[in-house]
């Protein structure tokens, strides 16, 4: 609404002050469906992001959006759907986010066609989906292998369309409460280096994952966990923060592309997984209460594909993520693994050249371009990648305001709808869906509150400070060093599999780093000085870090995406648990928290889907 | 393993230089990674911008060996083994910082176009009933992933600095986007005409040259909005040829 020099401070701490009723921080799908919700609703709506508007997550998104809209068959209904997603995340899901994520998905989705969006058409002029993994139906709406792209870019023309204002790479370094309340953020301008202050009425955080902790992964340098980090410090508890998603399909050669995605959509395709043995794996992998779901022989798998869905069923690398993932792992660990430590993923033995390339247009690309491989004549090289937070702001299901008032978030920072193990195509629908419920809560929750909360100077000219410390050094570490350790430190103890050991190493090794990082440096200015933004990344990196490894290590057993080698078994107790994280002065504890039980309808109804399969 | 120099641009838009750095090569690597080195080892200060790492997002774009190139998708081992490697911003835009610019124009540019506007839905579920050929159509326009670099090449941008009048082959790409969409109903051609300043593109196809995505900027898009503006807009000998062109 308001920009002015207003606030200001003192000499190199000065800050120009904006103001909204409505300030959402990241513009990937869920922030940017968030400040359309909320101007439509009459609030005056800034969003704040890291990169130029439209580079966010959301752009690299490439198999589809999850939604039963039934094209395919009639059957697939919202129940449907919500059992599924209840069974992918193995009951750990918040039932009422599940449901609502069931219900509203194909009302997001078709709102997204009215806006803009093209996707691919069946035969008879409807939007066609895809199948993927964990759902019964072909459930994924696609446009090639670029549905983010098409996603984000109809959202971002709506926003701005909208009268939306953007604030283009401007990063949130700290949150500001009135009294319990949220009031304000502390961003910089990449550009300069100078910073400013947003005064909002309510707060969204739409800010993405966390996955550049780790070595290997498939996320970008603005995926530090920075909102999971600012809504711990702001006293919002955060939920199942153990279950990182491992993608089980990153390419892995040559070391330069290492961690990048492969689409699940190539599986989703017909795309067949297999050692140097040439063995089709996953049949050997599929849990024994799913089986019934799936082909019992290459040959039942091969007529699925081909089009015969009724009498076939799904070939075994359409199971749930975590299963595919670990499945590699070992196949690697044990030895059958390539050279470069993948596995063998063939989609050129199933679809002519044309098909490929029209269906997976950026793969081929991708594989063409930047490991010298032609995936419609060769097999692809695999291995799992860090890719997704299941775990995040513990946010109410109908509203997504978080435990702090005026504190909302949505997409991947926020928990709750995925549980233990997300299925592939239910984040984009997620960010639509909940985007969507943020913005309306937040224009609401700031039409309640009168006059915009007030702003500490004091607390904002400390802050400033604390962000410019790393100058005043002459000597020290460079961050850059300090990221590399602890990526190393995530991928060797905190990645697909780990032990009540080496989560302890983390948590030490975590301490250490951030001893350290108080006392490095950063050289040149503040202008556009990728070392500093990596200084002040480091803190949200540590903080989420450590809330990760501290969730895995409360949950002493396995389930879903957490896998412990010295517990390797699920145990009974935490089947309707979860683990919450707080910080508090500086510590951060871990609690556990029952899951809120499901009405007897929907469970019986669950509960039918685990015995038919 | 073997060393290459990379000359790098470092600076502001009025001051800067040139800079050499002598990075280690591992196989697959590309112009990006080598600049990652650099920001890890010699200089953290060095300003790049980057997001996919894959050809996806249109963050990493700037000039190598003085072509307009995605630096995460230029793998080293294509470029002359020879020579040094030269990095420098795009020319077109203003400098923030060493390979970081300015390109606030085009988000100027993109918001000046009118919005989509669908005609009315085809079923009585409120959606609509189109064909896959209708989506490819408009797909080979909507896979633009804004790198800005047919913006880059464009003389009338690069040499003339027309960016007030002139909104360029990335954003005739978006309008042609719209105007292949198959429900889209509103009509641009006074806007490409007036505001777009089609009329600038001489047709010299430089954009499509350097686009990563390979559209076919102008002959797919640009020609077909000029022949659009000038049927709507009236040039009655044009009108007159196509009659004949269309009766004969
Ligand atoms: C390669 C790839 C492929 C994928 N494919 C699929 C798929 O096919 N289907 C599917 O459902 N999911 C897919 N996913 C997952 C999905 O794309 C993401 O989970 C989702 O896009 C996240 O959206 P978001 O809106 O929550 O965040 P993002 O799109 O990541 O946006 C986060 C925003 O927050 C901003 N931000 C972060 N921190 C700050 C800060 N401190 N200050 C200011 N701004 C900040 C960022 O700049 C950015 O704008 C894929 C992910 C990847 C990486
Ligand atoms: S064809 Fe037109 S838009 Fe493309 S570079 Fe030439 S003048 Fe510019
Ligand atoms: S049209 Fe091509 S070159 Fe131009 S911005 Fe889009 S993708 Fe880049
Ligand atoms: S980093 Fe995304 S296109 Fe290069």
């Amino acid at each position: 609404m308001g920009r002015g020099a207003e606030g200001g401070g003192v000499g190199a701490h000065t800050y120009e002050t904006v103001q909204h009723d409505v300030l959402v921080i990241g513009a990937g799908g869920a922030g940017l469906r968030a400040a359309i919700e909320a101007k439509a609703e009459g609030a005056s709506v800034g969003v704040v992001c890291k990169s130029l508007l439209g580079k966010a997550h959301t752009v690299m998104a490439e198999g589809g959006i999850a939604a039963a809209l039934g094209t395919e068959r009639a059957e697939d209904r919202w129940q449907v759907h919500f059992r599924d997603t209840m069974r992918g995340g193995r009951g750990l899901n918040d039932w009422r986010m599940a449901k609502i994520h069931a219900e509203e998905a194909p009302v997001r989705v078709h709102e997204l066609e009215a806006w803009g969006a093209l996707f691919d058409r069946t035969p008879d002029g409807r939007i066609l989906q895809r199948p993927f993994g964990g759902h019964s139906y072909s459930r994924l709406a696609h446009v090639g292998d670029r549905t983010g792209l098409e996603m984000i870019r109809t959202l971002q023309d709506k926003a701005v369309h909208a009268g939306v204002d953007v604030y283009m790479e401007c990063t949130i370094i700290r949150l500001f409460k009135d009294g319990d309340r949220m009031a304000g953020a502390l961003g910089y301008w990449r550009a300069t280096g100078r910073f400013v202050l947003f005064r909002a009425k309510a707060i969204v955080l739409a800010t993405g994952g966390a996955g550049k902790a780790w070595l290997i992964t498939s996320n970008s340098w603005e995926y530090t966990g920075d909102g999971h980090a600012l809504a711990l410090a702001a006293g919002a508890d955060l939920l199942g923060m153990e279950f990182v998603q491992f993608h089980p399909t990153g390419m892995v050669w040559p070391p330069s592309v290492r961690g990048t995605l492969v689409t699940e959509g190539v599986r989703g395709e017909g795309g067949v997984l297999r050692n140097t043995q040439g063995e089709r794996f996953m049949f050997n992998y599929l849990p024994a209460a799913w089986r019934n779901d799936y082909a019992a022989d290459e040959a039942e798998a091969d007529l699925w594909v081909k089009g015969d869905r009724v009498h076939n069923r799904r070939p075994p690398e359409l199971v749930t993520r975590d299963v595919v993932a670990r499945a590699i792992f070992r196949e690697v660990h044990e030895g059958r693994g390539t050279p470069h430590g993948g596995v063998y993923l063939d989609i050129a033995s199933r679809r002519d050249a044309e098909y490929i390339k029209r269906k997976l247009p950026s793969m081929y690309h991708q594989f063409r371009q930047l490991a010298g491989v032609d995936i419609t004549r060769d097999p692809m090289e695999v291995a799992p990648t860090c890719h997704y937070m299941r775990g995040g702001v513990k946010v109410d299901p109908e509203t997504q305001e978080s435990t702090v008032p005026g504190l909302f978030a949505a997409g991947e920072v926020a928990a709750g709808l995925h549980g233990a193990n997300r299925l592939g195509g239910n984040s984009l629908s997620d960010l639509v869906v909940f985007g969507q419920r943020a913005g309306w809560g937040a224009a609401q929750c700031a039409a309640r509150v009168g006059a915009v909360p007030r702003v500490d100077s004091a607390q904002v000219e400390a802050a400033i400070r604390e962000a410019l410390g790393p100058f005043e050094r002459s000597e020290g570490e460079s961050p850059f060093v300090l990221q590399d350790e602890l990526r190393h430190l995530m991928n060797d103890n905190v990645g697909i599999t780990r032990t009540g050991h080496g989560l302890e190493e983390a948590i030490a090794g975590i301490a250490r780093l951030r001893e350290r990082l108080a006392r490095s440096r950063v050289t040149g200015s503040r202008a556009y000085n990728p070392g500093w933004h990596t200084w002040l990344d480091l803190h949200f990196m540590l903080t989420t870090s450590e809330a990760v490894a501290r969730g895995a290590l409360e949950r002493e057993e396995s389930r879903g995406a957490q896998y412990r080698a010295d517990c390797p078994e699920a145990v009974p107790e935490w089947q309707v648990v979860n683990v919450l994280v707080h910080l508090a002065d500086g510590t951060m504890s871990t609690r556990p928290e029952r899951v809120p039980e499901m009405p007897g309808d929907l469970r019986s109804m669950v509960e039918e889907a685990y015995r038919r399969v | 393993m073997s060393e290459r120099t990379f000359r790098i641009y470092r600076g502001m838009q009025q001051q800067g230089e040139i800079v050499a750095y002598r990075v280690e090569i591992s196989e697959g690597m590309v112009v990006l990674d080598a600049l990652h080195d650099i920001q890890e080892q010699q200089a953290p200060d060095l300003a790049v911008r980057w997001n996919c790492k894959a050809g996806k997002c249109g963050s990493c774009s700037a000039e190598v060996n003085g072509m307009p190139r995605l630096t995460c998708m230029t793998r080293i081992d294509e470029l002359p083994a020879d020579q040094p490697i030269t990095v420098t911003p795009m020319q077109a835009f203003p400098v923030i910082k060493d390979l970081v610019t300015d390109v606030s124009s085009n988000y100027a540019a993109n918001k000046s176009i009118p919005a989509f506007k669908p005609r009315s839905p085809d079923a009585p579920d409120g959606s609509w009933r189109f064909y896959q050929y209708e989506v490819d159509r408009a797909q080979e326009f909507k896979k633009c992933i804004e790198c800005f670099l047919c913006q880059d090449v464009c003389h009338v941008l690069r040499s003339h600095g027309k960016h007030e009048e002139f909104i360029g082959p990335a954003f005739l790409v978006r309008v042609a986007a719209y105007e292949t969409h198959p429900i889209d109903v509103e009509d641009r051609s006074t806007y490409v005409k007036e505001h777009g300043g089609i009329g600038y593109c001489n047709i010299t196809k430089c954009c499509t040259e350097v686009c990563p995505e390979h559209i076919t900027i102008t002959d797919n898009a640009i020609i077909p909005l000029k022949e659009r503006v000038v049927d709507r807009h009236y040039d009655p000998l044009r009108r007159l040829i196509q009659m004949v062109r269309r009766t004969g």
